[in-house]
């Protein structure tokens, strides 16, 4: 299982994905900036990945509080997403994102 | 509100999280009173702020407590000591006294003397979220705002508020009856805000009295930091101008180090480098308990920042009190403990 992460700078990274984790911690985990400074619990939007277009259908819908925290996003897009809702699984392998508005650390 | 604007106190405390609230204890039971000071208008930190609602399932002795619950606990464990808050500040310099004391300057201009620092500050001050608009540097503070201070500053302004949370209608609101115009700007026709609150605009909108756009800013115009107007666009429409020169921008919080970065610590990685028998910085008297800090083996735990903050209150007490000799008791058994805790009596 691997999920593919594009970081601030635009460079790319390929990384092992963990069967259950949320995908904020899997890239956490790897050593890539995300402020996440909520840790998990889709309070504060800093864990924003924009979702590559052919994974947006293949994840399962956004639940309202993941609606209501994106609006506290920065630069927000129509495949944004909160990278702690989306938990990693097999159906997930190959799963691409960039690290969205908000997740820097300053 | 007392005017007072200095005060002296043993220990001041930057940071009223959950680790700031158990040093109060751990330092009262040391006979030492604890000043602390805080940006957010309540104690409770990242606990208070971003999920008071969300159980917490890690907090030794408790299987389940939310972020709210703990710091309400916390608040009634340190009673007896008396804390006095400053909060809504932001601690802004430090400075070494002649005596060899700390002087905390916070942005409201109120000054601490003590002899312990204690930088208990999470992941840095909650500070606003700016959204990612070319230029916005240029307006802020003189027509860009992210909170509002004085309400009078916007009499016969033509306001455009952006968000949908509770700070965004809750402005909407107050200041439409005061504003020459107001409008409100939101990614989606949904608000998060309080349903009480979005009626209420609503109702504005019915009665012509304000406007409400469906639609993400892209674009400020204005000069020499004076807002005209804004450029705004919903999801695959044509860009429209919104004319206004003020622009309120409520998304929410983010933590950021701020000043703490300048007074004179060693950092590494925007954390606070502390020995782990003392929890001290890199500067006698300072000390850094809780997510802020760092050590070999570290651990971003609430229960962590408890441990340090006993070990601290050790090493603060040979400091406050030098001539004095720490003995060490336990709550269960010590009477003097037991008196200070108010709880004397119920000792058998």
């Amino acid at each position: 299982m691997q999920i593919h992460v594009t970081d601030q700078d635009g460079k790319e990274h390929t990384l092992e994905g963990l069967e259950g984790w949320r995908v904020m911690e899997i890239i956490k985990d790897y050593g890539l900036t995300i402020k996440a400074e909520c840790g998990g619990a889709c309070c504060c939007a800093t864990c924003h990945v924009y979702v590559d277009g052919a994974w947006v259908d293949k994840l399962h819908a956004m639940r309202d509080d993941e609606e209501d925290m994106l609006d506290e996003a920065i630069d927000v897009r129509d495949n944004s997403r909160l990278s702690c809702q989306i938990i990693m699984s097999e159906e997930l392998d190959g799963l691409k994102v960039t690290l969205g508005g908000g997740t820097e650390i300053d | 509100m007392s005017d007072e604007q200095n005060f002296e106190t043993d220990v001041i405390i930057i940071g009223a999280g959950p680790v700031g609230l158990f040093a109060v204890f751990e330092l009262g039971l040391l006979d030492m009173k604890a000043h602390l000071v805080d940006i957010l208008d309540r104690p409770g930190g990242q606990c208070a702020e971003l999920y008071p609602e969300k159980p917490i399932y890690d907090i030794p002795g408790f299987p389940e407590i939310s972020g709210q619950e703990l710091t309400d606990n916390l608040m009634a464990q340190i009673k007896p000591f008396e804390p006095t808050f400053h909060f809504n500040q932001m601690a802004e310099s430090l400075t070494k006294l002649e005596n060899g004391h700390w002087r905390l300057t916070t942005d409201m201009g109120v000054t601490l003397d003590a002899p312990v620092i204690v930088i208990a500050a999470g992941g840095g001050s909650f500070m606003p979220k700016k959204p990612s608009i070319p230029n916005l540097e240029e307006y802020e503070g003189k027509s860009v705002f992210y909170a509002v201070r004085k309400r009078e500053q916007f009499e016969g302004k033509n306001i455009l508020i952006a968000g949908g949370g509770d700070s965004a209608l809750d402005w909407t609101n107050n200041l439409q009856p005061i504003a020459k115009s107001m409008a409100l700007i939101h990614r989606r026709d949904n608000f998060r805000a309080a349903p009480d609150s979005v009626s209420k605009m609503h109702q504005l909108i019915a009665d012509k009295k304000m406007d409400l756009h469906v639609a993400n800013i892209i674009e400020l115009h204005g000069s020499n930091g004076q807002l005209e107007a804004v450029t705004a666009q919903r999801k695959g429409e044509e860009a429209y101008r919104i004319e206004c020169d003020t622009l309120l921008a409520f998304y929410g919080l983010t933590m950021k180090l701020g000043p703490i970065a300048n007074f004179g610590l060693n950092l590494h990685e925007n954390l606070i480098p502390v020995d782990t028998e003392k929890f001290q910085t890199s500067e006698a008297g300072i000390f850094s308990i809780g997510d802020i800090n760092t050590y070999p083996g570290k651990l971003k735990l609430i229960l962590s920042g408890f441990h340090e903050s006993a070990l601290m209150a050790q090493e603060a007490f040979r400091i406050v009190f030098p001539d004095k000799k720490l003995r060490f008791q336990y709550t269960t058994s010590s009477s003097s403990l037991q008196e200070k805790l108010g709880v004397g009596e119920k000792a058998a």
